[in-house]
């Protein structure tokens, strides 16, 4: 009985497995020549070590001591930003209630360094003047006559009395193309002066009024899709901000001042400045009375949220300096991992030996789908410790231990239905389809729980859980593309062969052993009588499905007794043997 | 069925010649159970509570700098010389520099640690620094990790409701949630572990392979009991029963596989290391693993048959097969 179907089906299947594990070890190849990634994980600072920075709080314009609870929002603060750069389990605490302390895994680059320290010191500034951003030629300035002079003092923050001829040839020396340009600057201007700043996103240059509203008057940002007057949702995407009570007032008298100025000034745009660099530079469409302005342009969802959380953020009124750097060593010392690793193989050992001793043979598909899940796994983890910053903690190792009993309990469950099916005296290619359809089902819902879980604890939880969170799911992922790429269709293909699909004495699936009557015969099945009766007229395709669930009708406790019974009396069962087609 | 077997019994199991009683004798296991989460309940009450690590509280803490001697034991014997029951944690820090962390100390405590320190690294006393830190697993990670854990139990006990299509099953698999969270944190009461964000971890892990477990047998569950509305051979119990009974094998081989890697993380890992986070963790997992699948067989699935006896469509049913079996006792 050739079935070529199924059987080519599977192979495809394995080969599309092939392609996938090629796909991502190309992938990672290719960032390992062209990029930053590595071949093996990053680790965690438990395991790996890194870099301690002590980080001491400055009050914006000089203010007193510290409150504890700033302090913690601080803390909270600045573990959003380190887990917003991808899930690298860094510890932050405090120190002698005065200092932060954040410990990183690995050095951290300038990028990761900056965002830790950024002061978030966010400010709303009118724009004086604006231009394009590279400096005029060093041997052609304005003429020292030609510099724009103050007529009067400036009457409001507006005013172009504002420029006098040294902000101005700040402002025309400055060069936004030069990346030292463009760094933040801890101590930007006074609030109450004028300022020259770039605006890295457009690589524009401005001169600025003084502050209008500072950061800390907002209660909140969030980034949404723009409304229309009707209120339907736009294609667009806009930032909402949320002042407070006295902010309210002030914004609503400068954005009058500004728009009465007009459209195509550049007075009429106000500038957001985060340590000395423009964020955003809009321009004022309507008066806002209501201190819920929203910031309009060619946003992307990313960078509408990015521009939404720097607000946000804007409010804590501290800013960091770096007191102190250090290297430090892994917490658990290298021994810790290396044991742990060790005994970890011994488990995995004797799994092995759990898994031959149980199931025989089949136990070498237990292996052999537990090696394509590990190797998967660790292509995953080093594809994500490169992109995502994903490292492996300590935790983490012991999430991918626990792992290796979840991702096998697929395959046991799975086999368990195929015994099941055996047991019911089906064929050993339809046992296999049969069970592997039970399954399947059993394998999708308990995976499910896992993804939840996995998805809530990384969206909501911060710290070590989100790390945890993404192990979890990671390796609920690799269970499932593994029990559907490889284990199935190999078993699918073992059970053409003779070895499994007579249900060789070696294979695990030897009926005998199962307990089932050994009338059993080739593709035959036995039947027992009282399933022949009512049996339910069903098209071809859905055969194997109705007789599952007769299945579950059959031989009960009490009808297993009675047939006994039965079968004392008259010597054999009315047993009837019936060749099976499919 | 000459020889008795692993495949004997898994037969016996799977056709219903053997079977345990796990529904039927649910009011011992219940009762079982509820002592073991009321002493749970009891413990960290008795005990003051948990041990609670540095990184929740903040302690106390010294640097030692440029000093030859770089051993971490002497960090530890300062320590522990001082306060026998600390758990100092000792890191080399940069080249020259040792961290000493600790729980915090007094004054008095503090200036005697130092004194060791001095001593111990042969370093001046300028040398040694201390100050107290903040906890790194700060209020905000426990909230945070709390809100996720309680929105997930919310939604897990949705989707099963969904999935399963009776929110009874949720309610049963919530029920074995519960006394494996209590019980697997009176156990970490009792041993008076410290609680290390590692513990923390542990502890969800154990959480989701505990409701993983309960999903799959009640999907056996689910299967088994589809069509009792058309069958008058078991009742509703038994064929609950009889579900657990047939995934019997599958719940002893899992937890053979899951905890054998564990197994020997704690037993080798431990000897090998004595106390740490690696011992901590693993047993953690150990504990949890084991009360994870046992609060599934004795306590979700014989819940679940409790929650539905009194309906009256499971009831007429149970009548109907007390009928057939009358008759069939009759014709015998």
């Amino acid at each position: 009985m050739p079935r070529t179907g199924p059987g080519t089906a599977a192979k495809r299947t394995l080969v599309w497995l092939g392609v996938l594990l090629a796909l991502l070890a190309a992938l990672l190849g290719a960032g390992s020549v062209w990029s930053n990634a590595s071949w093996t994980p990053k680790l965690a600072l438990d395991l790996e070590g890194g870099t301690q920075l002590i980080l001491s709080p400055k009050l914006q314009g000089g203010g007193s001591e510290i409150s504890p609870e700033q302090l913690n929002q601080a803390v909270e603060i600045i573990r959003q930003r380190v887990d917003g750069s991808g899930v690298a389990e860094a510890e932050i605490s405090t120190q002698s209630g005065r200092n932060v302390i954040v410990s990183l895994p690995g050095t951290p680059d300038s990028e990761t360094r900056e965002l830790i320290r950024a002061s978030a010191q966010l400010e709303f500034r009118p724009v004086l003047a604006g231009g394009p951003g590279q400096a005029p030629a060093a041997e052609t300035p304005t003429p020292a006559d030609q510099l724009p002079k103050p007529t009067a003092e400036p009457a409001d923050a507006s005013d172009p009395n504002w420029i006098t001829p040294e902000i101005f040839t700040a402002f025309e020396t400055l060069n936004c193309l030069d990346p030292a340009a463009l760094e933040p600057r801890t101590e930007p201007a006074p609030a109450d002066q004028p300022m020259v700043a770039c605006e890295p996103e457009t690589q524009g240059k401005y001169i600025l009024g003084p502050v209008e509203v500072p950061g800390t008057d907002i209660d909140g940002a969030t980034h949404g899709l723009a409304r229309g007057q009707q209120g339907q949702s736009l294609n667009s995407w806009v930032v909402n901000i949320d002042f407070n009570d006295e902010a309210t007032k002030v914004f609503r008298d400068v954005t009058e001042r500004l728009f009465a100025i007009g459209q195509g000034d550049p007075r009429n745009q106000f500038a957001i400045v985060l340590d000395g660099r423009i964020v955003s530079a809009p321009t004022t469409n309507a008066v806002i009375p209501d201190g819920n302005p929203s910031i309009s342009g060619s946003f992307t969802e990313e960078s509408a949220a990015t521009l939404a959380e720097q607000l946000k953020y804007g409010a804590l009124p501290i800013s960091f300096e770096i007191q102190s750097e250090q290297q430090i060593s892994a917490t658990l010392g290298a021994d810790q991992l290396r044991l742990g690793l060790i005994a970890g193989l011994i488990g995995l050992a004797l799994v092995a030996v759990y898994s031959m001793f149980q199931y025989r043979m089949l136990g070498l598909v237990t292996i052999a789908s537990l090696v394509v899940a590990g190797v998967l796994t660790y292509l995953a983890i080093a594809i994500l410790g490169w992109t995502e910053n994903y490292r492996l903690s300590l935790a983490g190792v012991a999430g991918l231990i626990v792992a290796i009993g979840q991702t096998a309990d697929s395959f046991i469950v799975y086999f368990e239905r195929i015994r099941d099916e055996l047991r019911d005296g089906r064929g050993m290619i339809s046992a296999v389809e049969n069970g592997w359809r039970r399954a399947k089902r059993t394998v999708l819902a308990s995976k499910a729980v896992n993804l939840l879980a996995a998805l809530v604890l990384y969206f909501v939880a911060v710290g070590n859980v989100r790390g945890f969170a993404f192990t979890l799911g990671l390796t609920a992922i690799a269970d499932l593309v593994v029990v559907f790429l490889f284990t199935h269709p190999v078993l699918r293909l073992l059970a053409r062969t003779r070895f499994f699909g007579e249900g060789h004495k070696w294979s695990g699936l030897d009926p005998e052993r199962l307990g089932v009557a050994p009338l059993y015969r080739g593709a035959g099945r036995f039947r027992s009588p009282a399933e022949t009766a009512a049996r339910p007229a069903v098209a071809a395709k859905t055969k194997n499905k109705a007789a599952a669930s007769e299945a579950e009708r059959r031989m009960t406790i009490a009808e297993r007794r009675i047939a006994e019974q039965q079968k004392a009396l008259a010597g054999r069962g009315p047993a009837e043997e019936k060749e099976e087609n499919r | 069925m000459k020889r008795s077997s692993f495949a004997d019994f898994g037969n016996e199991l799977y056709s219903g010649k053997r079977s345990y009683p796990f529904v039927a004798k649910r009011k011992l296991w219940f009762i079982i159970s509820a002592a073991a989460v009321l002493l749970s309940l009891i413990i960290p009450v008795v005990k003051g509570g948990f041990n609670l690590g540095i990184d929740f509280r903040g302690g106390s803490e010294f640097t030692v700098s440029d000093t030859a001697n770089t051993d971490i034991a002497v960090g530890e014997k300062a320590v522990t010389d001082v306060v026998p029951e600390a758990v100092p944690r000792v890191t080399n820090i940069a080249a020259e520099t040792i961290r000493v962390q600790t729980e915090r100390l007094s004054d008095d405590q503090t200036l005697s640690v130092r004194d060791n320190l001095v001593a111990g690294y042969g370093v001046g006393p300028e040398q040694v620094t201390s100050s107290f830190v903040g906890p790194t697993w700060g209020e905000d990670v426990s909230r945070q990790a709390l809100i996720g854990l309680v929105v997930f139990v919310l939604l897990a006990a949705v989707l099963m409701a969904l999935y399963f299509r009776t929110w009874k099953m949720s309610l049963a698999a919530m029920s074995a949630l519960v006394v494996v969270m209590v019980v697997t944190a009176g156990l970490y009461s009792l041993s008076d572990f410290e609680v290390t964000p590692s513990a923390i971890i542990g502890f969800l892990t154990i959480l989701s392979y505990a409701l993983y477990d309960t999903v799959v047998v009640f999907d056996k569950i689910r299967e088994n009991t589809a069509e009792l509305s058309v069958t008058s051979k078991r009742t509703f119990a038994e064929q609950v029963n009889l579900a657990v009974n047939q995934t019997l094998v599958r719940s002893i081989n899992t937890s053979v596989v899951a905890v054998l890697p564990v197994a020997s993380i704690l037993f080798i890992g431990a000897y090998l290391l004595g106390a740490g986070t690696l011992r901590d963790l693993s047993l953690a997992l150990f504990i949890g693993i084991i009360l994870g699948t046992l609060s599934t067989i004795f306590v979700a699935a014989p819940m679940y048959a409790w929650l539905r006896l009194n309906e009256p469509e499971i009831k007429d049913q149970e009548k109907k097969v007390r009928q057939r079996r009358a008759l069939e006792a009759a014709n015998a």
